[in-house]
């Protein structure tokens, strides 16, 4: 059935057709409507769960970690400084391996304050060991939302699901929102293999010693690298069962591209349209866009950048003193790689900035120009940055 | 630790399938002062045993202490209304 939702909606929708069986989550722009409708779907009755009220973003994980240890699907969304308040508990839910499902409304990070768009606060907590994929449109919230479910419980692993603030929470767009029984069978009741249980006891969060510790990391780092063939496999079982597949990453007018662009979330809508002008006037130009941030698809980045000359990595966050972050792990996904494109990046779209057409040509020519000489002027750039502050005395 | 398949017996996310492991782990060496019950002036009142953050003290009159887990933490003597418990540097008694 096709309906006209907002992102918000998609993803309440998508944690509604999952059959979640326990919510936590406090209110944060431009998060709260989710949870807004998830707890109208509690109360009404459409929605057999608990909705755990709590007093921060913190106590939230936390309750879904609780909830989660017990064993039943555990759900729950946040924004910008919530998730920050959470990043603490975050580490202890993939430490601990418990499938919880977030969906995180991508928001700039304080101060200044800013309740707007950028991918600052995801990217901050890349580290934490969860499983991390961005959504271009409202039809991919939810149908990543449901597919999230199925690649956490089967690899013991949280998931975020991320999609950018107002670009897609508020706006509204037709989406397929698939029929229950058809999740049903997508998406089984779930079984954690070791629930908190009086009857069977079991130790949850114990100390480990340096003997230990570095070995459960690395179980993690096994877990997270392996879950990338899962994601595909969930991706392709979807794709056979409602008509969408997904993956780590998409192409678009990539294979003969002599400059890609590499986007990361909504910008993606943007950069398609930009190529689709490109290749009117017979430039080949293409776009690769990242579903999955974490695990990083170095190799089939690696694998669909390698014949263009040059790159060009549009992404909204920035690590401080370095690059961006995509750009700073595609440079390694060609480390010790025989051959590899000029790779530019460009920051753009901060705090809600609306990245324009003007800024995508640009960062476009910048590439092509590095494509056409084989050298790359500046290798790190702002886009729609000003110099002049109109208003502003010296 | 010795062999990737020694990795592979551990349980996801460090969970410890068997219950009453703690007891592995006699944590009385980290004791720096040591409690004595006076059991002229313990009334059995239980207030040791409640408050044992170790449960390392038993219940009833003239409470047993077990030094094999017994931090040293002092609560015991501190919550003691009769002042029956004392706490003396370690190795002195």
């Amino acid at each position: 059935m096709k309906k006209v939702i907002t992102g918000n909606e998609a993803a309440a929708i998508g944690a509604k057709l999952a059959r979640v069986k326990v919510i936590s989550a406090y209110p944060i722009t431009p998060q709260t409507a989710i949870v807004e409708k998830l707890s109208e779907f509690v109360a009404n009755g459409e929605l057999d769960a608990e909705y755990m009220k709590v007093e921060s973003e913190h106590s939230a994980l936390s309750a879904c970690i609780g909830a989660a240890a017990t064993g039943v699907r555990t759900f729950t969304a946040t924004s910008s400084q919530g998730l920050m308040l959470m990043s603490e508990i975050m580490f202890v839910a993939s430490g601990l391996r418990l499938p919880i499902v977030m969906t995180n409304v991508n928001r700039s990070l304080s101060a200044p304050l800013s309740i707007w768009c950028d991918q600052q606060d995801s990217i901050a907590v890349r580290d934490s060991g969860w499983i991390q994929l961005y959504c271009e449109n409202n039809q991919e919230i939810i149908d990543s939302t449901i597919q999230a479910f199925r690649i956490a419980e089967e690899k013991l692993l949280p998931v975020m699901v991320c999609f950018d603030g107002y670009i897609l929470s508020h706006t509204t767009e037709p989406v397929d929102i698939p029929e229950q029984d058809e999740v049903d069978k997508f998406l089984p009741p779930y079984k954690y293999p070791y629930p908190l249980d009086p009857e069977h006891p079991v130790t949850i969060g114990a100390v480990g010693v340096p003997d230990f510790y570095e070995e459960f990391k690395y179980m993690l780092q096994e877990a997270v690298l392996e879950s990338r063939d899962k994601i595909l496999e969930v991706g392709q079982a979807f794709g056979k069962q409602f008509g969408r597949e997904y993956g780590l990453i998409e192409c678009y007018q990539s294979d003969d591209a002599e400059v890609l662009l590499l986007t990361m979330g909504s910008l993606s809508g943007s950069v398609r349209k930009m190529v689709d002008e490109y290749r009117g006037h017979g430039e080949r130009v293409g776009l690769v866009k990242i579903r999955t941030f974490r695990p990083f698809p170095a190799k089939e980045l690696a694998e669909a950048l390698s014949n263009a000359k040059a790159v060009a990595v549009l992404e909204k966050d920035f690590s401080p003193g370095s690059t961006g972050a995509l750009f700073s792990d595609l440079s390694g996904a060609f480390a010790n790689a025989k051959k590899s494109p000029l790779l530019l990046n460009f920051i753009c779209g901060l705090g809600g900035r609306d990245v324009s057409v003007i800024q995508i040509r640009k960062a476009a020519k910048a590439a092509m120009e590095a494509a056409k000489t084989g050298e790359v002027k500046e290798t790190v750039r702002w886009l729609g940055l000003r110099e002049t502050m109109v208003g502003l005395k010296p | 630790m010795s062999s990737p398949s020694a990795r592979k017996k551990l349980p996801p996310g460090a969970v410890i399938l068997k219950a009453g492991s703690t007891v592995q782990t006699e944590t009385g060496s980290w004791r720096s002062l040591k409690p004595i019950i006076d059991e002229k002036k313990c009334t059995g009142c239980g207030l040791c045993w409640l408050y044992c953050p170790d449960a390392a003290i038993s219940k009833g009159k003239a409470p047993k202490i077990d030094y094999k887990y017994c931090k040293g933490c002092g609560i015991c003597a501190s919550e003691c209304p009769v002042k029956a418990i004392i706490m003396v540097a370690e190795g002195e008694r």
